[in-house]
């Protein structure tokens, strides 16, 4: 599948208005297709949605679907860069695919800005000055779900992720700055549908509180399998576990639910309210976290557009690292490795009219950085 | 580890293996009959489990929405026997995989295009939904209660229609010998249609019902897919019963595996690296399974001798 949007012609209005603007190229590596397209598809609305109403029409984005497999991300970041000659890379949702291709994009002179994924290896040792994560570090959401519990007085947890590299980063942030005890630390398979034996291992625990990490269809199917079996703790997780696409699927077994996010459709900074309203109205669904992230991931390369011509590497990227944009996030800057420093909100579902969705309950952690910049020598 | 948890993941094992059951009988019923390795038998449970989720979100009738699940596959398999499978039953089975992964390619594809790449809901019924307090204070899902008597249910009428009724003894007939069943003027072809549809509409069901308690999305069907192959192998191919047995014991293999094993190994090792390899080996728990059996009897339990 390949999705195109050429501006034709765009160069030549340009030259004619007088503007001073060059033309970029853009190439977009996301998840189109497969168990966790719905994230991708986000991420390219929401970004596609910020280039539209930038009104930029010599912005050339080039889409291309990584079906959720390095070998074709990899591929595909070949392709980009050799035979369509792009400057600017984005779009990669998963950690392990971004861990295949930024490394070699970056080397090769190109840009590259993530809306989604942040392995910690791209945050420390191995980070790189045309590197941009515009969501998040990995432990992030976790960091702040870890002091969150311990300042609301939970004492004992019982962790849960799926058995793979992302899933043991999440863990290991809530514990980082998390005080009280571990009561159990569960290690699922990648994908698995059935979570019943897990719930009663849950039930049969003594944790105040169940913390897991399970994106997509293994969120879904938890959730609604836990609220069925009559256990009774307390669920949190990082927002990955209960975005908006996941949470039409649970229903109303989620409700009261606490999680962490750096965004919700309820944020009260300049220019939310207008995304979310825009985005209703385009695409007509609720933004997730994902649209958002995309979003900001295209505002931040209009940004840089605006002020410096792409084929000057040196300006581009000074342009980037001032990110000076009206984030949907509200105040938004980067850390010395590139990485965001941003407030992260606790959230809580709740039913509003017909939908459930995510509403601010109070703040988990404020002007947050991730823990591995001390390691990155750019 | 107390009593009441061990019951409990037996019962859960039991559940997951009955659910099995349904994906395994179509699976094994096709390829005792036709001779044929279906891999789009994964697809009929996803179109199962969007046929439900669309009708009952539409008429708000969890009832319902299981007889559009059952029609839904069963019109998909007699659909996709009419028109690709027929013409692979003579070819061999490299020629039946390659069409049948191609089928997995456009279900996938036209699920997501009529119902978009975002999980539908589905959820179960208000009067199901809840726990239930078993005797011996165990407190269980009143809807995995139900799933493991439906499913029993249906594994009774299945034997009942194998035994006891004439479509039963030219499907027991057709395995022996097809060429003979058809110089006796059975229509074979109908036959075929009829026992694909009726596979098929056993995975429609089995996606249906636990579509409920997971999550009906695209690409749902083949990791259960690969269970119902290692079922259905363990059990010995094309017989139902072995397929029953099979399948509960890879249901009660993986839940077990996967609570036990870490605990056993926390027994001499430190609970970090014990929960790593608990974990790691109870993925792997099936295939030994799996293997163990091949190794004492190559044809499966209750395959035919060779």
């Amino acid at each position: 599948m390949k999705f195109r949007t050429l501006a034709l012609g765009g160069a030549l209005c340009a030259a004619l208005a007088g503007m001073a603007s060059a033309e970029v190229k853009v190439g977009m590596i996301t998840t189109l297709s497969g168990g966790g397209a719905g994230l991708g598809i986000d991420v390219r609305d929401g970004f596609m949605l910020a280039i539209e109403q930038s009104g930029r029409t010599d912005i050339e984005v080039v889409i291309e679907d990584d079906q959720r497999k390095p070998d074709v991300a990899v591929q595909l970041a070949d392709k980009l860069v050799q035979s369509e000659k792009v400057d600017v890379l984005t779009g990669i949702i998963w950690s392990n695919l971004a861990m295949a291709v930024v490394p070699s994009v970056t080397a090769q002179g190109k840009f590259y800005l993530s809306p989604n994924a942040g392995p910690s290896q791209l945050a420390g040792r191995g980070c790189n000055k045309n590197y941009f994560n515009v969501a998040w570090q990995n432990d992030a959401f976790n960091e702040a779900a870890g002091a969150w519990a311990s300042e609301n007085g939970i004492g004992k947890v019982f962790l849960m992720a799926p058995n793979y590299p992302a899933g043991k980063d999440m863990i290991a942030g809530f514990k980082r700055f998390f005080k009280g005890e571990v009561s159990e630390e569960v290690y699922t398979k990648l994908g698995q549908t059935d979570y019943a034996a897990e719930i009663a291992q849950v039930k049969a625990s003594d944790a105040d509180m169940v913390y897991y990490f399970l994106p997509g269809g293994m969120g879904i199917s938890f959730m609604k399998q836990y609220a069925g079996s009559g256990a009774e703790k307390p669920v949190m997780g990082p927002a990955f576990s209960f975005d908006q696409g996941i949470l039409g699927a649970i229903g109303e077994a989620a409700l009261g639910v606490k999680n962490t996010a750096h965004w919700s459709k309820d944020l009260d900074v300049p220019g939310n309210a207008e995304f979310v309203e825009s985005f209703v109205a385009k695409y007509d669904r609720l933004p997730s976290l994902y649209a958002a992230q995309g979003f900001d991931t295209g505002l931040l390369l209009v940004s840089a557009a605006e002020k410096a011509d792409v084929s000057d590497a040196d300006a581009f990227r000074a342009a980037l690292e001032a990110a000076d944009i009206q984030s949907v996030r509200g105040a938004f800057k980067f850390g010395a490795n590139h990485h965001p420093i941003q407030t992260i909100y606790m959230r809580e579902v709740v039913k509003e009219g017909d939908v459930v969705t995510n509403r601010i309950i109070g703040t988990a952690a404020t002007d947050h950085t991730d823990a591995y910049g001390a390691d990155c020598k750019m | 580890m107390s009593l009441i948890l061990i019951a409990e993941q037996i019962l859960n094992g039991l559940q997951s293996g009955i659910m099995l059951f349904l994906m395994a009988a179509g699976l094994t019923l096709i390829f005792g009959v036709m001779g044929l390795i279906n891999l789009a038998h994964g697809s009929l449970y996803m179109v199962g489990a969007f046929c439900a989720a669309a009708v009952a979100a539409a008429t708000g009738s969890f009832a319902l929405g299981l007889v559009a699940a059952l029609a839904g596959a069963a019109a998909a398999g007699a659909l996709i026997e009419l028109v690709v499978i027929r013409r692979l039953y003579d070819r061999d089975h490299l020629d039946q995989v390659l069409a049948t992964f191609a089928l997995i390619l456009v279900f996938s594809e036209g699920t997501r295009w009529v119902f978009g790449s975002f999980p539908l809901y589905l959820d179960v019924p208000a009067a199901l939904s809840g726990p239930v307090t078993l005797p011996g204070g165990i407190e269980y899902p009143l809807y995995r209660l139900t799933l493991i008597l439906a499913g029993l249910a249906v594994a009774a009428g299945l034997f009942w229609l194998i035994a006891r009724t004439r479509i039963g003894i030219q499907i027991r007939a057709g395995e022996n010998d097809r060429e003979m069943i058809a110089a006796l003027g059975v229509d074979i072809d109908r036959l075929y249609t009829f026992i694909f549809a009726l596979g098929a509409a056993l995975a429609g069901l089995a996606g249906a019902l636990v579509g409920a308690i997971q999550s009906v999305q695209v690409g749902m069907g083949e990791p259960v897919l690969i269970l119902a192959f290692v079922t259905i192998v363990i059990g010995g191919i094309g017989s139902i019963k072995g397929a029953l047995v099979g399948a509960l014991l890879v249901g009660l293999t993986e839940t077990l595996g996967s609570v036990f094993l870490p605990e056993v190994f926390k027994l001499f090792m430190a609970p970090a690296a014990a929960t790593q390899t608990g974990a790691s080996l109870s993925s792997m728990a099936i295939y030994i399974l799996m293997a163990g059996v091949l190794l004492w009897r190559p044809t499966g339990l209750f395959g035919a001798r060779a």
